[in-house]
Formats: structure tokens, sequence, C-alpha cells
């Protein structure tokens, strides 16, 4: 069987995100991490195949982005994926979330995995939903939010997701495509030699027309989706303190604010 | 960190150590300060990531890294606890080190292999009670009996010695006319009697102890006579890790005294609002970026196979005084709390000190310094 985990560059947790205004686009300027949720991820896959439950023959991290994104790839192969794809085009920069799903299904259709594993949410564009469009174009089953994965043998899953009421447990069937939450794992550190070795391991950069691409599809003008704007959220009123001195009558000030908005 | 100017795999190495340190280290640090203790599960756990071994070569079971991977490594772990970047700078630099470039290919092939891995620990035994800066000076000497090469002597202040396997010890060599040579014991070896440990001021996580060796078996390390030659290049390449070991303590003082600085409300406004305040932290991180990049500099020099002594020299001097400097001046800023043990600003205040003295005290340091600059004239007979 064969994994893939897609990945993603994104601006490290330390860095204070913002837009550039002239393109409505992140400013990716700054120091770059691979995304943490994908982390998860490939642990997810790791385990998968250490635990035998799944004759996992293969882990291959893939991603789409500029050059400097080969960083994530080298991480993600020093977190164990055994080789990784980087899709790099020009032709793509821009792509709004379907655009990008659309790509990265066209490389993951070469591929033919058996199960597709992603981080539920991207550090920086925060939109969830890169693993559904995959698993529509790829006409896979999907699920969001994964906290737990069991194998049932041979090609069904048992999954656990986090639900905001609760826990759902579900089963699929494979391939399927599965994002999972920072809850299903603790990440491995890379040891050293991994580190080392990363570069050593197979990456094959494709283009657009490498994987069959339609370039009419992709790209920021072609992209259904277009920012428009953005703006500060509101701010909020500054709170009022009430200094507790006569405790009776600090009681009977929070009891009328609180009876003013009718919250009790 | 200038991280601008390192390569992806020390970024990587750093990052790793990082979180190793955040995760593993830091929340245990006072604990094991308060117990004098330094559990070998951590050991175990830095020598499967590869991190005993960071700059020991891959044929002999290390890592491969360079040796500013290596100075990266000590940096982020001392931050986390000094003593533990201690354990991992004696164990690395100066216990195994000396054999990969001094051992002989069957020495270097037997002995490195389970320190790189972290399942033995190193030591390196130089210091006596009446000899410290002028190594020269030891009484420990060894006799040859039947082809066997038998040491006695009494060595002080052993880092890593409780739990060390491996020793590199000096002693006085018949075959060199009573010069220093260096030579391997191994932990159990006959006669060999571990003394005592240490009262220490800081780093109590960190082993620190006395060993006897009466007619100890010992192997020789290097030719007869090179005692002297084979720990001084070893302190050369150590100077930077203690200079990096610095650089971490204090890097740990600046983040907690920040951190303070925004949360402490004092006449109210936090007190990062204070100029008294926002003047000290300014000068602190200037100074310690100072120290990283002179720790930087003197192992990049090393790393492309230049003369260090005098960089190396003058990286632990700067490093260090700014680790005692202002690991005290964040205690300062913490007031109060920070001269008591629920902040740990006094432990790296405890911590720092003795980076001024080991491997080369700053006096012996400007003196290196200023043998570089002056030649002859700077040395005295």
């Amino acid at each position: 069987m064969k994994i893939c985990v897609l990945v993603k560059e994104v601006p490290d947790a330390a860095v204070q995100k913002k837009i550039d205004p002239s393109t409505g686009r992140m400013d990716r300027s700054g120091e770059k991490n691979l995304n943490p949720y994908d982390t998860h991820a490939i642990e997810a896959a790791m385990q998968l195949k250490e635990s035998g439950a799944m004759a996992v023959d293969e882990v291959v991290a893939v991603t789409m982005g500029p050059d400097s994104a080969e960083r994530a790839l080298h991480k993600a192969v020093s977190l164990g994926a055994d080789r990784s794809i980087h899709l790099a085009d020009d032709s793509l920069a821009g792509s709004d979330v379907a655009a990008t799903g659309y790509a990265l299904s066209k490389v993951l259709e070469k591929e033919a995995p058996d199960l597709v594993l992603l981080g539920q949410q991207s550090d920086d564009g925060e939109c969830y939903t890169i693993g559904a469009v995959v698993a529509d174009h790829l006409e896979f089953p999907s699920l969001t939010q994964v906290i737990k994965i069991d194998v049932e043998g041979g090609t069904k899953l048992r999954a656990e997701r986090q639900a905001e009421y609760g826990y759902d447990t579900v089963e699929i069937n494979l391939p399927a495509v599965i994002s999972v939450g920072d809850a299903i794992n603790e990440p491995r550190y890379p040891s050293l030699k991994a580190i080392m070795g990363a570069k050593k391991k197979p990456l094959d950069k494709v283009s657009a027309a490498d994987s069959g691409i339609d370039a009419a599809k992709v790209g920021g003008d072609n992209s259904a989706a277009q920012w428009t704007g953005s703006s500060e959220p509101p701010k909020k009123e500054a709170g009022r303190i009430i200094e507790d001195e006569d405790t009776a009558e600090t009681v009977d000030q929070i009891v009328a604010w609180l009876d003013e908005r009718k919250l009790i | 960190m200038s991280i601008e100017f390192l390569s992806d795999e020390q970024r990587e190495i750093g990052e790793l150590a990082r979180r190793f340190a955040d995760e593993q280290v830091a929340p245990q640090a006072a604990r094991w300060d308060r117990d004098h203790e330094l559990p070998r599960e951590t050991l175990t756990a830095l020598g499967e990531l590869g991190l005993m071994g960071v700059c020991v070569p891959p044929e002999l079971g290390g890592s491969g890294a360079d040796f500013v991977s290596y100075t990266l490594v000590l940096e982020q772990i001392s931050r986390a606890d000094a003593g533990l970047g201690t354990a991992l700078a004696v164990h690395t630099g100066a216990g195994t080190m000396p054999i990969v470039v001094h051992g002989s290919e069957e020495q270097r092939q037997r002995l490195v292999p389970p320190l790189a891995q972290g399942h033995e620990i190193a030591s390196f035994a130089l210091t006596e009670a009446g000899s410290g800066s002028d190594a020269g000076a030891m009484l420990s000497r060894v006799e040859e009996q039947g082809g066997e090469l038998l040491l006695s002597g009494t060595k002080q202040w052993v880092s890593n010695g409780s739990q060390a396997h491996n020793f590199t010890v000096f002693a006085l060599d018949p075959a060199a006319a009573m010069k220093p040579s260096a030579f391997v014991a191994r932990r159990g070896a006959a006669g060999m009697t571990l003394l005592g440990e240490a009262e220490k001021l800081g780093q109590h996580s960190s082993s620190t102890a006395d060993i006897g060796f009466d007619a100890t078996p010992v192997e020789r390390l290097g030719e007869p006579g090179d005692g002297m030659k084979i720990a001084l290049s070893t302190l050369d390449g150590g100077r930077i890790g203690i200079a990096a070991q610095a650089t971490g303590i204090a890097q740990a003082a600046l983040d907690l005294a920040v951190g303070y600085a925004k949360e402490r409300v004092a006449f109210g406004r936090p007190i990062g609002g204070f100029g008294a305040i926002q003047q000290k932290l300014a000068e602190m991180q200037t100074e310690i970026e100072a120290a990283r990049a002179l720790t930087l500099r003197a192992a990049r020099l090393k790393d492309a196979g230049l003369s260090h002594t005098i960089e190396g020299a003058q990286a632990k001097l700067f490093a260090s005084r700014v680790a005692r400097h202002w690991t005290g001046e964040a205690i300062q800023i913490l007031g109060g709390y920070g001269y008591t043990k629920d902040f740990p600003a006094e432990r790296y205040f405890r911590d720092a000190k003795i980076t001024e003295i080991y491997e080369g005290t700053s006096e012996i340091q400007r003196l290196v310094i200023a043998r570089g600059l002056l030649g002859e004239i700077a040395r005295e007979d």
C-alpha cells in the first residue's frame, strides 16, 4: 500500500502573519517551516506503517509551492517519509483552495495512493478544506478532523473524528482522504542521521504540464474565489473594573450590570 | 540565532535541539538542580536522536554533522539546563573527540561508537588538587609493569565522573622522560575508586567527581609525551562549546526577563514600559547576539580546519562574562522573585559562574589572546 501525505510550507509560528495589500496574498517573506499540523499527518502515516496493521510499502510527501517549499519536503522525509514530490510551477501561484486541490489531485492521480493524509488545517490560510477538494477530484471518500485511526482489516479503516459536540466513530473504505487534528499523536523527533540524510532521499520536482494540469484551471487569475479586501476585527470596548471595597455593594453592582443586559 | 547564515541541516539540528530542550529538559531542570541528579534516560534519549555524537564521523557511529551544529545543540540544551549542557560538552568535546582525533584506528573503532551513540558516557580527567591551569604540575603517573601500563594518582572535579564509562586521563609518563601523556581508563578497572562528588555553587545536575587511581591498568592514547598537546587541542575546541553553553544560559535569562517585563505590573503599567528595564534588556540582547556571533565564528574556523585557538578563547572569554553578568541582571529585573527558587533566574546565575572558570579560566583566555597579540614578549620564564 502507498500513503501520500500532503504537506505545506507556511510562515513559522513565531512570525507575525500579514496580508500583502497589493496582492491580497499572505506575505511569505519571513522565516518558514513545515506546517505543524502536517507533522501529525506524517506521524500518523509512520505509525500505520510501523504498526504493521497495514502493509505500507511507502510514504510519499507531496507539496505544491515555490522553490523554498523543498525545505518542507526535506523535513517531511527527515520525519520518516520515504520520498517526496514537489509540484512547482509559476502558473500555479495565487491558486485558490479549489485550484490548489485540483492541482494536487492531478499529482496524486499519478501516484495512485491507497490513503491520502494531511493536517486538518494549514497554519497560514486555515481553510480546512483542501482535503475535501482533493477527495472530490479523486472521487475518494473523505474524513476531516480525525484524531484516531484503526485498521479494520483489508481496505477498511475505523476513524474517530473530533466534532464540536463530541466524537464520531466512522468506518471508511480505502482509498480515502483523511485530514488529521493535532490530538491524533505526538510527532516524533527527527534523528540527526535523518536530518543529515534528508537531501539524499528521492525528491521529484514536477511541473504543471508533467502532472497533466489544465493551465486554465489554476493560478490567481483562473481561480474562482478572488480576494477583494481585508479589515481588522472590530476593537473590543474597554471593560469596566469594579473595585471590591464593600462586597455586598460589589455584588449589587455586578447583578445590576448583568440585569441591564438581560443576562440573568 | 543568526540563522540567516546557517545551512538547512544546521537549522534543522538547532530546531531539533530546541524542541528537545523545551519539551524534555526545561520542565525538569529545577528538579534536577534540587535533587543533584541527571537521569540516565535523558542521556539515552539524546543518544537515540544522535545528539551524543553530533560532530563524530558517521563511520564511528556519530551523526557526522559539523562543529557549528554541535555548538547550536549545546546552546539549546544549556538554555534549558546548563548541567546537561556540561554533561554533553564534556562527553562529546572533551571525552570522545580526543579519541576520534588522537586514537589509533583500532581504538577509534572499539571505543568511539558506544560513546557517539550514548550507550556509554565519556569524561576527561586532567585537573588535580595541585594542578589546574598549570596542568604540567600534575602528580599522577604511569608505570610499566610486565607490559602493562598502570596509572596511579587522584584526579579532581572530573565532569561526568560518577556516570562515565570511559576516561581520558593525563599522567606523567616514564616513556617520555616524565612528561605528561594521555591514556584511556575504563570504568571498573582495578584500583579505580569514586572518591566523592564536589558540592558546587551551581550546575547541580552535572556530576563533578574525584576519582582515585591505584595501579589502574590503562591504555595509551596518542604518542608518549603528547599529553599536553592533546589536552590543549581538546580544550581549544572545548572552549567553543563552553562559549555556546554560556550563550544558552544568557539567552534563557533574557527570555525569562523579557517575559517577566511584559507581565509584571508596577505603578500601573508593565515594567517593560519603563526605560530602566528597556535599556537593560536591549543591552542584554545585543551582548548575547555578540557572544553568539563570536562563538559561531570560532566554530566555523574549526569546521574549515583553520586555527581557532585565539578565536575560541575570545568567544569563551566574552560569552562567559555575558552569561555571568546578565544572569545577575535578570535577577535584578525580577526583583525579589528573581532571588527566590520560584523562578529559574537564580539557577541561571549560579550555573553561569563556572563558565568563567572551567576549560580554562578567563585569565587563561586573556593570556592566550595576549600571546597571540604580542608574541614572545607575552611569555616569560
